[in-house]
């Protein structure tokens, strides 16, 4: 049994040793939110933060996670989810949306750690999520949106709950 | 559920919920194609899907148009499978060929015109006024200085008889046609709300992988299901015509019994299949020729009188789709029924698939359609494979259960683009303008085998393959040309890919037509501009594109545009590509400026968004992608070896769309061709450097 915390609620569970963290989110814990892409770290769809941390979560065995703290797309910080989400409408950012919830969760890092970032600093936090539909360019303006959006407070959007 | 002891919410799509509430007296439901309830809810129903395309919105805002709505209070769900939701062209439920506004422009307007009309009538006859005192705005019914709100009349005008016909309005009122909106589906695409077929579970549910042959003729010959069935979780073993399939409590378990499972394939001709030897085989067949498609004049006696000659040829390898979701397909079968969730295409397809593997009649088969990741083809297909596979695991497993395809098998277990290669001889004239054609194409059929098999593939060609070569209108004017078509058959899986014949025909044309304008010492724009003096619409996005790129303007060296002007799927585009490349400098594309003539632009803004789409998925395969083979076995495996675009990748784009009253054209894959010569283009005018051959990445570019 591991002691696995996602989105502050903490759950007891019996899990194979090697069973990605992927899977006991989405299979066993029924958050379908975070997507399996690829399985391999290679395209991002999978992005959950570990104590704050991207990781891909598809490679990540969940007895890794025990003990520490899951966030998924349903449990992020309005802090960062409210710029970010209030950013991707304006640019009305997803097309199919599948890599959507990937994208939000590692520009949450960047935004976390950094409240101006560049060009570039898009480029090196988001080169490992892959979007198909080709939505990079949007996913850039609305970083750079939601960035500002944090500096200024001035968040006015409200999501259907 | 198995061990954690918890139990996993019931992931069912809102819309399919809200219509097992759905209560007939309280709605107004005119046709098929909306239903409005007392509570001013507009749903709007959808005869095609939503795969990123973004029709959700543009069909929506067809009905919004004539029903004078509130945008606010539109939803819009997957229709089920059914005769109202066919193909207003293809007489089939299916989602394909960027014709889903092409199909649906009259018959959704239509239908929120005719609910509009029994919502007035209704108020007028409430309020003993003629229907011509009423007037409509915002989702109310307005008559003097009484506002009425739609969901008020709904049970009155539920009563009336709905009109055969009614008037639509002229475009000088429209109040969402051409205007931006923002799209339904992103507020559930940001929050990880929007449910996928991935996301469908059920308690009950068992998840299946399928072990499946390395090349579709391979036959198991012997298996051992012990080691897979000893893994915890896996709950049963069994063969489907498609393979062996290993069901899980969850995906990992499934994952691990299918490792585990022994397997020995007895490969067929497939065995055999090398890359390097399917090419020589094309080049084999070229060299032989094929069905005319084109026969006129004499274009050998035209090519000795020609001032020059340009031969050429040209090459695009297989493709693999690889959209962001996994190919997927959940099915409960029981003995009177056949509910399957899955993010499908072809509904209709799909349904006559399933009855016909269950026995069932056509009307116990539900198609529940839910959001699809991505497709770019490879959920448009012929032969419903993922679907029949999932309607396979759960007869033959008895068990509710979503198959799931991993990433490998995705890339390994695809419906290729064939590759094709475009051979050349082109007669030119003093002035530098073609006189002579002589083309041969060669490449497996898309189409043949297909629904669309008896319209697409004519005295053994299929229209397909040479998509818009033909019918290019520097082409059609030349009098003397021979256009073949040479289709091997192999025993590689092909299908529809983002654009069919276009993907590969406009790199092969647009390459070609930079090669003659070489030739001839003429400037690509100048030249392309002479070539297109007698197609208006082309001509003009030339030169919108040409104008907003600064062609004129000189770049420094290293530097190089390219440009690709062609028409697909009924709208014309332009595009220009701008790249640095130098020693030790890898190649980059720095701005793309793409015009587009669509006809009428429902969305502007999603044209725009499909031209953004359409040029990063043209660019990624045109730099990246090619599906080899080698002993029978697919060389790639994953996104580490079928590489995609990144976002440092891409290029700043800026797209100009036409004003245009014209009737819509498609824009889901309008320029994912232009891209790929645009860029080899621009390669050509920084380095000197003809790129023949895709992907660019196999190219010596430095």
């Amino acid at each position: 049994m591991i002691k696995l915390t996602v989105n502050g609620k903490t759950h007891q569970l019996d899990v194979p040793a090697d069973m990605p963290l992927l899977w006991v989110i989405r299979d066993r814990l029924g958050l379908t939110g975070t997507k399996f892409g690829c399985g391999a770290a290679q395209c991002g769809a999978c992005t959950v933060h570990l104590d704050g941390e991207a990781i891909r979560s598809c490679v990540v065995p969940a007895v890794r996670a025990a003990d520490k703290q899951v966030v998924t797309i349903e449990g992020l910080d309005p802090a960062l989810a409210g710029p970010l989400q209030q950013a991707w409408t304006e640019f009305d950012v997803p097309q199919c949306g599948y890599c959507q919830s990937g994208q939000i969760m590692s520009a949450a890092v960047l935004l976390k750690h950094n409240t101006q970032p560049t060009d570039k600093d898009i480029d090196d936090a988001m080169t490992g999520n892959v979007c198909r539909c080709g939505t990079y360019q949007r996913i850039r303006s609305a970083i750079h949106l939601a960035a500002e959006l944090k500096r200024s407070g001035a968040i006015k959007l409200t999501l259907p709950s | 559920m198995a061990a954690g002891g918890l139990v996993i919410a019931f992931n069912v799509p809102a819309g399919l919920r809200k219509r097992l509430a759905f209560n007939a007296d309280k709605v107004l439901a005119p046709n098929a194609y909306l239903r409005i309830g007392t509570d001013d809810t507009v749903s709007v129903i959808l005869s095609h899907c939503e795969l990123g395309q973004g029709i959700l919105t543009s069909l929506s805002m067809l009905i919004a148009e004539e029903l004078d709505a509130n945008w606010e209070s539109i939803r819009a769900e997957h229709a089920p499978a059914a005769l109202a939701y066919y193909h207003t062209i293809y007489a089939t439920q299916r989602t394909g060929g960027s014709t889903s506004l092409v199909s649906e422009y009259d018959r959704y307007r239509k239908a929120g015109a005719t609910a509009r009309y029994l919502l007035v009538q209704a108020a007028a006859n409430r309020f003993h006024v003629d229907a011509k005192d009423c007037r409509t705005e915002n989702g109310y019914v307005i008559i003097g200085d009484k506002k009425i709100r739609y969901g008020e009349l709904v049970e009155d005008a539920a009563k009336l008889r709905a009109p055969e016909d009614v008037p639509l309005k002229e475009p000088g009122n429209w109040k969402f046609i051409g205007q931006k909106v923002k799209r339904l589906d992103t507020p559930v695409k940001i929050t990880g709300k929007a449910i996928f077929g991935m996301d469908i579970q059920f308690p009950s549910l068992l998840t299946a992988l399928v072990a499946r042959p390395p090349l579709p003729d391979a036959k198991a010959k012997e298996y051992d299901t012990a080691a897979a069935m000893a893994v915890p979780g896996v709950r049963q073993v069994v063969v489907v015509p498609s393979g062996i399939a290993v069901l899980g409590d969850d995906f990992w378990a499934a994952k691990k019994g299918r490792d585990a499972l022994k397997v020995q394939w007895d490969a067929g001709e497939s065995a055999g299949i090398n890359s390097d030897a399917l090419l020589a085989e094309l080049k084999q067949r070229a060299d032989k020729g094929g069905q005319p498609a084109t026969n006129t004049g004499n274009p050998d006696e035209a090519l000795q009188r020609a001032a020059q000659v340009v031969e050429a040829e040209y090459f695009a390898p297989f493709l693999a789709h690889a959209p962001m979701e996994p190919l997927n397909c959940t099915v409960q079968l029981s003995a009177d029924k056949c509910e399957i969730w899955t993010g499908t295409q072809t509904q209709t397809d799909d349904q006559k698939a399933a009855a016909e593997i269950t026995g069932l009649p056509l009307d116990k088969v539900l198609i529940n359609t839910v959001f699809l990741g991505g497709s770019f083809g490879r959920r448009n297909i012929a032969r419903s494979d993922f679907v029949r596979e999932g309607v396979e695991v759960a007869k033959a497993s008895g068990k509710l259960v979503k198959t799931v395809w991993t990433r490998e098998d995705d890339i390994q277990g695809g419906m290729y683009r064939p590759a094709f290669l475009h051979r050349f001889r082109i007669g030119l004239d003093a002035a530098g303008m073609p006189i002579a054609w002589k083309q041969v194409s060669v490449g497996q059929s898309v189409m043949t085998g297909g629904p669309f098999e008896k319209v697409a593939v004519v005295n053994g060609v299929d229209a397909f393959s040479i998509e818009g070569t033909h019918t290019a209108p520097y082409v059609k004017n030349i009098a003397d040309q021979r256009i073949e078509l040479n289709t091997p058959v192999w025993p590689i899986t092909i299908d529809n890919w983002r654009a069919v014949g276009f993907s590969h025909t406009i790199f092969a044309m647009e390459s070609l037509t930079d090669e003659l304008a070489h030739a001839a010492g003429k400037d690509p724009v100048a030249y392309r501009r002479m070539l297109l003096k007698d197609a208006p619409r082309l001509l003009n996005v030339l030169n919108l594109a040409a104008a907003k790129s600064g062609w004129e303007t000189p770049l420094p060296a290293g530097h190089g545009r390219g440009v690709a002007v062609f028409e697909a799927m009924g709208s014309f585009s332009a595009v220009v590509a701008e790249i640095s490349v130098s020693k030790n400098v890898p190649l980059k594309v720095d701005r793309v400026t793409c015009a587009i003539d669509c006809g009428l632009a429902i969305h502007p803004d999603g044209v725009a968004a499909q031209m953004e789409s359409n040029i990063a998925f043209g660019l990624s395969a045109a730099l990246y992608s090619e599906i080899t083979f080698k002993e029978g076995k697919v060389q790639q495996h994953n996104f580490y070896d079928y590489k995609t675009l990144r976002i440092n990748e891409m290029p700043k784009i800026e797209t100009f769309i036409v004003d245009s009253k014209e009737k819509p054209g498609g824009v889901g894959e309008a320029t994912v061709g232009h891209m790929m010569p645009a860029l080899t283009n621009a390669i050509f005018a920084a380095t000197g450097k003809r790129i023949r051959q895709l992907p660019v990445m196999n190219q010596d570019i430095s």
